[in-house]
């Protein structure tokens, strides 16, 4: 467990029931980083819905990441007045592109965001690195 | 049926910044609209179209014409952040030029500072009603407005090669020009800008704190109350107002939002400018004022860009040197002093037309000489994951009947 998540008073985390994503998060517990794809269009669908955005199937299939890619764009907040968050700054936020070709919101972890010799850029190749909270585990990212 | 030409008749602009809770947004909007109509020399029984953003109450379909106790034929409750206002003209300019209303109320209300709204850093994005998928994906990972807006400038920095010195020009622009409104000008001292009551320089903006890599906290919008009114007609009851017409040539909508495998740097303006530019016949290099959302000086940059006033890549180097300024030769953009010196109450789209107005009636504190055509402009929701974007040309003739 990364060593930034340690002192949160109470980490934001999805609410249930909510059923687009319900099957995404209950993969997380087996540390399946999951995504869907339709075999009629052959689309990548993210983040999880019960519908192809390009074809007009309604019975999309859930595949497993590798978990690997790339930071599309990322930012260091410094300040944040959510009580959840405020203690845990500076954090990295992403958006990751994996292999897979679907692009996700998530934290850049175990990286010192000002060491200039940290490699955190854009571009950087990066790995899934699960964050165990209980009823869910949360996809961040370290540096690969 | 003739299509009627459309016009910005009335305008308003609420002048206080800190109202120390004095005032309610819904007040706020009622004043506002009274002093719009008395500017346009109408009543509010002329009203038959109303276009809110649902600012001041919820549900405000039902409850806005009721507060204001109007007989309307047109409703129209379109919400999209900061362009609502623009979309509310584009929709306005179709509702009145196809007949089925005549007069058009916009108001906004809004007291982010007195209700001290952390609108930039703080938690509106959690646990706010039932979880939807947007926020079960998203919520987890703590993104600010503000983080939002820097995600989208490194990738903007790293793609087309802008620089932190050139955005900072855009705030320095933005203080210049406050510091010759009045109103803006007590906002300054009302709510303490930093630097003071002087010029900004490009090292005031690079020297103050990084909120969220790369925004400084003078490349953000400030936080403020205000509220504004913009009072629309067609053109037979325009002809006969006290004010002089500020004509409706063209609109242009677009909502965009975070895709997989997309290029994040091209925003909605790419679609809401050449929309509108082409309905009102007009090139972008014949435009005189440019009023631009500034919720941060990344979002300039950007518009500016997709809208076609330069080339992408080529905004760094348009806005630097004072370029931007009402006294130097070329586009100007935001003379009121903008969102980064002016106001920001959270959805500063009104604000865009009301300045824009102004320059087209030539009474601007930084009055561009023999002004004609004005883009207004407006940005909402966030350029990192979902946003709209509206574009409105202005200008002093009704042009062609299109
Ligand atoms: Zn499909």
């Amino acid at each position: 467990m990364s060593a930034d998540t340690t002192h949160e008073p109470r980490r934001v985390l999805p609410r249930f029931p909510e059923l687009d994503t319900e099957p995404f998060w209950e993969a997380t517990k087996e540390h399946q980083l999951r995504y869907q794809f339709c075999e009629q269009c052959e689309t990548v669908i993210f983040y999880p819905r019960a519908h192809c955005t390009k074809c007009t199937n309604t019975d999309l299939t859930w595949r497993t990441s590798s978990g690997e890619g790339a930071i599309y764009t990322y930012s260091v907040i410094r300040r944040s007045q959510h009580p959840s968050f405020m203690d845990m700054v500076p954090y990295v936020i992403a958006w990751v592109d994996l292999d897979e070709t679907f692009r996700m919101l998530t934290h850049i972890v175990d990286v010192d965001p000002d060491d200039p010799e940290s490699g955190l850029t854009i571009g950087a190749r990066v790995q899934v690195h699960w964050i165990d909270r209980g009823q869910v585990s949360l996809p961040a990212f370290h540096l690969a | 049926m003739t299509r009627q030409r459309v016009a910005i008749v009335g305008v308003h602009e609420f002048p206080s910044r800190h109202t120390h809770g004095s005032i309610t947004p819904l007040q706020m909007k009622a004043q506002c609209a009274a002093r719009a109509l008395e500017d346009a020399g109408l009543s509010w029984g002329d009203i038959d179209a109303l276009y809110d953003d649902g600012d001041g109450i919820n549900w405000p379909g039902f409850y806005m014409p009721q507060y204001f106790d109007l007989d309307l034929k047109v409703v129209d409750t379109t919400t999209v952040g900061g362009s609502s206002f623009e979309f509310h003209v584009s929709h306005a300019l179709r509702d009145l030029g196809s007949g089925r209303a005549s007069v058009a109320l916009l108001t906004y209300g809004a007291t982010a500072r007195s209700s001290q709204t952390s609108i930039g850093t703080g938690a509106k994005y959690s646990e706010m009603g039932p979880p939807n998928p947007i926020s079960n994906m998203e919520d987890c990972w703590g993104p600010t407005l503000v983080s939002d807006y820097a995600q989208f400038a490194h990738r903007y920095m790293y793609d087309h090669g802008v620089r932190s010195e050139q955005l900072a020009e855009i705030a320095v622009t933005a203080r210049y020009h406050a510091l010759r409104n009045p109103d803006a000008v007590r906002a300054i001292e009302d709510l303490q800008l930093r630097p003071g009551s002087r010029e900004m320089t490009v090292d005031d903006v690079m020297n103050s704190r990084m909120v969220a890599d790369p925004l400084h906290a003078l490349d953000c919008c400030i936080i403020s109350d205000g509220g504004g009114a913009v009072v629309l007609a067609t053109e037979d009851v325009a002809r006969n107002c006290r004010s002089k017409p500020v004509w409706v040539l063209g609109a242009g909508e677009s909502v965009r939002y975070r895709r997989n495998v997309d290029d994040l740097t091209l925003t909605g303006a790419a679609r809401s400018g050449p929309a509108a530019f082409g309905q009102a016949g007009v090139q972008p290099g014949e435009i005189d004022i440019a009023m631009i959302y500034d919720s941060f000086t990344i979002t300039v940059l950007s518009a500016l860009e997709d809208l076609g006033f330069c080339a992408k890549g080529e905004g760094g180097g348009f806005v630097e040197d004072g370029r931007l300024r009402f006294d130097t030769p070329g586009l100007a953009v935001n003379t009121d002093g903008g969102g980064l010196s002016s106001n920001h109450p959270g959805q500063r789209g009104i604000f865009l037309l009301i300045e824009a107005t102004r320059q087209l009636r030539g009474t601007s504190t930084s009055q561009v000489p023999d002004a004609r055509l004005a883009v207004a402009h407006g940005t909402g929701g966030t350029l990192n994951r979902t946003h709209a974007s509206g574009t409105i040309v202005l200008g002093t003739e009704p042009g062609d009947r299109r």
